[in-house]
């Protein structure tokens, strides 16, 4: 079962190693990690979807908060109460005896054509995990090349809750010298 | 102080640990640590040379152990920094506070496998609260700062701060407000749910046979009083755990005594058949708990720890509450109501039966001597008033058996990790933390051999400990192990050792070797009358085990007794 969280961290050198090196030390799996800056400066947000039960979860978010480097851990839960938004790149065949076919079905999905060569088109689609899963089980008898996510962002729907926690990053880290995150 | 006025990140880092109200550290100098070594003299600070980096980590893990203030750790880069990764373990494992300072290359070598490089931040992730990697000057002070206050508070824990050449090196301004650290305040728990407490309220009132689960957290967080108060007025009797040994008092009429594998059987009875549990600061270790499944079966369960994520880890608890326990403990105690359950004490006091009768320390001298008179004997001489400093393994298990604690933090031991060799720095560490106390080392032969090197750490600066080497020629908890579990192959556990009275004549020490029960009284009464740091080898009897014992695995009430004494003493095999 699929469960996100949402966790809010100083922008600053080697953060995403302490989340990963949590997860692995405590053998919680992930399904995918996302990381990317925030409204505030200072501040990046990961979206984690994790693959475990409920229990699992609240003992990870527990960890979690007791990163120095995190701010804030939301856990969402898996219910239909957040949006959660995937992109992918999609490399399928597509010769001219397929081609129409492949299009009509982007259409259907309201995904976009964002290459095309000879015999392949590389498809663009963002969307809940469900639709993509459908779009690249659609697409799978057509024969993929090439599939590459971001992984899920995922925000609960409704009133925002602010960010509670001071921002102030040191500027000192586990190694990584100028890499952010 | 002339803000403009710089200083060296050296400078800054003596500075920040003076201004930390560090009066000690424990460390091993060398070329990246260099430039930090050199402007050591300029400050109101004892430096302690260890004779292993990771005895330096046990040292100032006992020094705080011993007083509850941090524990300052000073290493040079590479192996300096490696060495310490075990005392940093241990000290993870078992919530001591430290701050660990190394040196580190040059910023602009970092990457390259330069000299004496490595990756320690990356190494120590997982065995501290935190770690830092600072490569200016002007970066030191909020990094101290913050890794004390990171150190000390919540649950506490060692941090690692390494630091570069260069910022050692270089110069910066020293503005210690504008470094006030927060970050650490992020996760301090939330005040507590007040119907979580009325729910606690509720079950204590109801129970019929409860036990209070004592453990580390409650020397922690300084609540000795609240635990007494609470079992006091509700009548509670407490079990304890290995490093809740000394948080609450032995000798006290509620006390029942150590839980878990090497528990007392009436201990793990009556946790098996209680209607509740209070745990308060302690964490459902597997050493503690037995089976999960077959755990405490019919008691609803109460588990107050300031750590959120130890709660519901293990065992499933019907109230979770994640806050310091001082705290939870003054809130509820006016709520508490006066209660009597003298007829479930009743009750466990016939299960300890014919324990006593049992008890090794109890039988008549049959030329053979026993670890357990060594600590029974240990305990009576020191009125139980010494701090004792235990290694790992059987001599472990015996002292907390044997020794009755009941002054705080007066046991240290490595419970969580379980770190052989840890004694002897441990108890260095907390002499110098408590100059008064009277100090006693118990080690085996095996973990003693790990670390004696620190016996000239203690000679050179002035430090009286006294060492009880109890040698059964074995790594006795591991022989023990292959005897009931492996079918008796003892492999690899034999071990010699060296003469240990002319070692410690070695080190200009006094030693004597005591193979007689009548003789093990002297012999610690010379060892206290010395003026120096002190050493008794005591040749115990080689192939005695530890009883009772839960084997890993099995149910708490699923105890192996000890056998028959005679059987023992003429076959000195382990029936199992």
């Amino acid at each position: 079962m699929s469960d996100v969280l949402v966790v809010y961290t100083d922008d600053e050198p080697g953060v995403l190693t302490r989340v990963a090196s949590l997860f692995r030390r405590r053998s919680f799996n992930i399904h995918s990690l996302t990381v990317g800056p925030t409204e505030r400066p200072g501040v990046s947000r990961m979206t984690l979807v994790v693959d475990t039960d409920e229990s699992t979860a609240r003992r990870a978010v527990e960890h979690l908060r007791k990163l120095v480097n995190v701010l804030e851990v939301q856990h969402l839960g898996s219910g239909g109460s957040n949006v959660v938004r995937d992109l992918a790149l999609i490399r399928v065949n597509a010769g001219p005896t397929k081609r129409s076919e492949v299009l009509q079905l982007v259409e259907v999905f309201r995904a976009n054509v964002v290459d095309i060569a000879e015999d392949t088109l590389v498809i663009e689609c963002t969307g809940s995990l469900a639709k993509i899963e459908a779009l690249v089980d659609t697409l799978r008898p057509f024969g993929i090349i090439e599939l590459g996510r971001t992984g899920a962002v995922a925000m609960a729907r409704g009133t925002p809750t602010t960010l509670k926690a001071k921002v102030a990053p040191l500027r000192t880290g586990t190694g990584g010298g100028a890499m952010s995150v | 102080m002339s803000k403009a006025e710089t200083r060296t990140g050296a400078q800054l880092i003596w500075e920040s640990l003076v201004r930390e109200g560090v009066d000690i550290v424990f460390g091993y100098p060398g070329g990246a640590i260099l430039p930090t070594y050199d402007a050591m003299t300029e400050y109101p600070i004892r430096h302690v040379l260890v004779r292993h980096e990771q005895s330096a980590v046990h040292m100032a893990d006992g020094y705080a152990r011993a007083s509850g203030r941090v524990g300052v750790v000073v290493a040079t880069s590479g192996p300096g920094a490696t060495n310490l990764v075990t005392g940093l373990a241990t000290a993870m494992l078992d919530s001591t506070p430290l701050v660990a300072i190394t040196g580190q290359v040059g910023s602009g070598l970092l990457g390259t496998d330069a000299f004496q490089e490595v990756d320690i931040t990356g190494i120590t992730l997982p065995v501290t609260k935190h770690n830092y990697l600072v490569t200016r000057a002007e970066d030191v002070v909020p990094a101290l700062r913050e890794a004390f206050a990171v150190a000390r508070s919540g649950r506490p824990g060692p941090v690692l701060v390494d630091i570069t050449k260069d910022a050692q090196q270089s110069r910066a301004t020293l503005d210690w407000e504008g470094a006030e650290p927060h970050r650490h305040l992020r996760h301090l728990p939330a005040p507590v749910d007040p119907a979580a407490l009325a729910q606690a309220l509720e079950l204590i009132r109801e129970a019929k046979r409860p036990v209070i689960l004592a453990g580390h957290g409650i020397q922690l967080s300084g609540a000795r009083a609240e635990v007494m108060a609470l079992a006091e007025r509700a009548d509670i009797p407490f079990a304890l755990t290995l490093l809740g040994l000394g948080a609450v008092p032995a000798t006290h009429s509620l006390s029942l005594g150590m839980m878990g594998m090497h528990g007392e059987s009436w201990v793990n009875r009556a946790i098996q058949e209680a209607d509740l549990l209070l745990a308060l600061g302690m964490r459902f270790d597997d050493r503690v708990t037995g089976k999960l499944k077959e755990y405490a079966p019919h008691a609803k369960k109460i588990h107050i720890d300031i750590d959120a994520s130890e709660l519901n880890k293990n065992v499933a608890v019907d109230v979770a509450i994640a806050a310091d326990l001082g705290e939870v403990l003054r809130a509820l105690l006016p709520q508490v109501p006066a209660a009597d359950h003298s007829a479930w004490r009743g009750t466990i006091r016939e299960w300890r039966g014919d324990s006593a009768v049992r008890d090794i320390k109890n039988l008549p001298d049959d030329g053979h001597l026993y670890a357990a008179h060594v600590m029974h004997d240990l305990w009576r001489i020191t009125k139980g008033e010494a701090v004792v400093v235990s290694d790992v393994g059987q001599h472990q298990m015996w002292e907390a058996q044997y020794y009755h604690h009941d002054g705080e933090r007066s046991l240290i031991t490595s419970g969580g990790a379980g770190t052989m060799g840890f004694a002897l720095p441990a108890a260095i560490g907390a002499k110098l933390a408590r100059p008064e106390a009277e100090i006693w080392v118990v080690a085996g032969d095996g973990g003693f051999q790990m670390t004696f090197a620190e016996l000239m750490t203690a000679v050179q600066e002035g430090v009286k400990v006294n060492i009880a080497v109890i040698n059964n020629g074995y790594l006795g908890m591991v022989r023990q192990w292959q005897a009931l579990f492996y079918e008796g192959r003892y492999a690899a556990t034999p071990i010699l050792s060296p003469d240990f009275v002319k070692l410690a004549d070695a080190f200009g020490l006094p030693g004597q070797r005591v193979e007689a029960r009548a003789d093990v009284a002297a012999a610690i009464e010379q060892a206290r009358a010395a003026g120096s740091t002190a050493l008794i080898e005591f040749k115990v009897e080689q192939e005695d085990s530890v009883y009772p014992m839960v084997p890993a695995g099995a149910a708490l009430h699923d105890m192996i007794r000890r056998p028959s004494p005679s059987v023992l003493a003429e076959t000195g095999s382990d029936p199992v």
